[in-house]
């Protein structure tokens, strides 16, 4: 990397403190240098208190996205259900993937509206530096707000994908049970991750302009694995024929546990044997990668942070 | 790099304005004949020391190379850089002290790195070399990059207030003055799309001036507006001046500079050319 590392610029700075004059003249007056990443809690602290601006920017961009188009907001309800009508007719119909699974509908519109809130977040988290350098370059603000507002945008945009979602599920004749109060939880979860993943692509983004590229095989490929359009225990273990390790693995992918699990809660029959709870090794992998992602996604966003609009 | 501070003095030696250089030396503001207006009080609010900026662009490939896929994979093998890939120093050493009070004009031609410096100041682009000490967080007028031209004014207003990190309550005390301040009047329920450049521009001096800034950099943004606005906005500069707050602008509208500022810096090919007395300041610069 040819651009100095801030630690670096410091203790150039630190050397040239003892000789030069201005240095000295700065520090009698208690000027400090422009450019200094905050410690970890204090960068968390300064991103709390822009919560309204992260809230107030993803709302807009939610708004400004319809306001050309006639039918406007109706569009966020419409194109959720457009998706699952050709999804329906394409996987459903068409190539006939229904065999062995007694609601079919319903279990690819789950899995489709689950994975693809993680797929929008990482694809426009991966924007979400790249595309705004005049902001970057014009306003102080912790740049993790941004990422930040992409996916508090998707998440604005799932509530109502999620009402689309609960009224076909309803309607294909899974009756609401006491489980459904599991829902938010798993939704929070995904959110966890999903935060943690837009901050990562966030900063991959911004340092790597192939990126933008290279997302949309990479999602693809995240969607085929992780069976949205079938089962993999089905798939994999009984049309393949491959050993049960292989389908557990598999579902350790975070999309997937995240979509095995809502699955599990709204429909509860599609896996004999375990009703409404999905299997432990889910739920425990479901937590890990929100947790994890998380952490790592702040963390790893953080160290980049003066970085951020250099060019 | 002593190359580059020994051709600095040189060009500084030149003339014998106001270096920068030599500010750090007088321990007192200078007598009040070089300043018009003499608010300065002596502390400063802005120190750049021997600053360079050097930032990259990218797409900037010469007509031989351009983007062929054959080419890009041949470098890719021989793991060459990308050769749109062009590092730019747009800023080459520049050091001066701005005190409390200050309206310090920058000119210069396109490209001599008066809006890289700016930026610097503002903490936006890391220094390549040098350093830029501040007194609080001096802030761009540049929220425009933040708004929305689908949104109403009245969503763009928030929007921006949030931006600049107002919180709830001052958003809501300085909306109506901000509405006010830029004239809009029932504009301000439309889409931005449909004003006219004027009012646009005004609605976004009017935001960002809203916020109180310790130290203001101006690029070119009274450039828009009729008179009347323009008389206005410099009125809000003085203000924030009497504050004890610290200006700078950037603007090819001399008298707009001649007219806000006590102080002019004439940035050359990333160098400082002169620095003083904007009357002087400008007529050498319209000499050269």
């Amino acid at each position: 990397m040819s651009q100095p590392e801030s630690a670096v610029a410091d203790a150039q700075a630190g050397g040239r403190s003892g000789q030069e004059p201005l240095a000295k003249l700065a520090k009698r007056y208690g000027l400090r240098r422009a450019i200094a990443r905050p410690r970890f809690p204090v960068y968390l602290r300064q991103l709390w208190q822009r919560r309204h601006f992260i809230l107030t920017y993803a709302t807009s961009r939610n708004v400004s996205k319809y306001s050309s188009s006639a039918l406007g907001q109706l569009w966020q309800v419409l194109t959720p259900l457009l998706n699952a009508a050709i999804y329906y007719v394409m996987f459903g119909v068409v190539l006939g993937g229904r065999d062995g699974i007694d609601n079919y509908p319903a279990f690819l519109l789950t899995g489709m509206f689950i994975f693809t809130y993680t797929q929008r977040t990482v694809t426009a988290g991966a924007k979400s530096i790249s595309g705004n350098l005049s902001m970057i370059r014009a306003l102080h603000f912790p740049r993790a707000s941004l990422p930040l507002a992409y996916t508090i945008q998707e998440l604005q945009q799932l509530a109502i994908s999620m009402g689309v979602l609960l009224t076909i599920v309803w309607a294909t004749g899974e009756w609401p049970t006491w489980y459904w109060l599991m829902i938010p939880v798993v939704l929070l979860l995904q959110t966890m991750f999903n935060v943690g993943m837009g901050l990562v692509v966030a900063r991959l983004g911004a340092q790597m302009r192939d990126l933008n590229q290279l997302l949309p095989f990479i999602s693809r490929t995240w969607l085929y694995a992780s069976g949205v359009f079938f089962s993999i225990q089905n798939k994999v273990v009984g049309t393949a024929g491959l050993p049960q390790w292989v389908a557990d693995v598999m579902y350790l992918n975070p999309a997937a546990s995240y979509i095995e699990w809502m699955r599990e809660i709204l429909m509860g029959t599609h896996n004999p044997g375990y009703g409404h709870h999905p299997p432990a090794t889910v739920v425990l992998s479901c937590v890990f990668w929100a947790v994890f992602a998380l952490g790592f996604g702040f963390w790893y966003f953080w160290r980049s942070e003066e970085r951020y609009g250099r060019g | 790099m002593a190359e580059l501070t020994k051709e600095l003095s040189q060009v500084k030696g030149e003339k014998p304005a106001v270096p920068g250089k030599d500010a750090k030396a007088r321990p007192q503001p200078e007598p009040s004949g070089k300043r018009p207006l003499d608010v300065p009080t002596g502390t400063p609010t802005v120190i750049v020391d021997d600053l360079h900026i050097v930032y990259r662009v990218y797409g900037a490939a010469s007509e031989t190379e351009k983007g062929n896929a054959v080419n890009a994979l041949t470098r890719l093998l021989k793991r060459q850089g990308r050769p749109q890939m062009k590092e730019v120093h747009a800023v080459k050493g520049v050091t001066f002290v701005a005190y409390h009070g200050d309206a310090i004009g920058i000119v210069g031609r396109n490209g001599s790195g008066k809006s890289t410096l700016l930026r610097a100041i503002a903490g936006l682009l890391p220094p390549h070399k040098g350093a830029v000490y501040t007194d609080g967080q001096p802030s761009l007028l540049g929220v425009n990059a933040a708004l929305m031209r689908e949104l109403t004014g009245e969503r763009n207003i928030v929007l921006g207030c949030y931006a600049m990190g107002m919180t709830p309550t001052e958003v809501r005390e300085k909306y109506q003055e901000i509405v006010d301040f830029s004239g809009i009047d029932e504009f301000v329920q439309l889409p931005m799309s449909t004003y006219s450049s004027g009012m646009g521009a005004r609605l976004r001096f009017a935001i960002s001036s809203a916020k109180t800034h310790d130290v203001l950099l101006i690029d070119e943004a009274l450039a828009t507006g009729d008179r009347e606005f323009r008389k206005k906005s410099q009125e809000r500069i003085r203000q924030i001046r009497e504050s004890a707050g610290t200006v700078f602008l950037v603007a090819h509208d001399h008298k707009v500079i001649e007219e806000t500022c006590n102080r002019v810096i004439w940035l050359h090919k990333g160098k400082i050319k002169m620095d003083g007395d904007p009357k002087e300041v400008i007529a050498a610069y319209n000499k050269g």
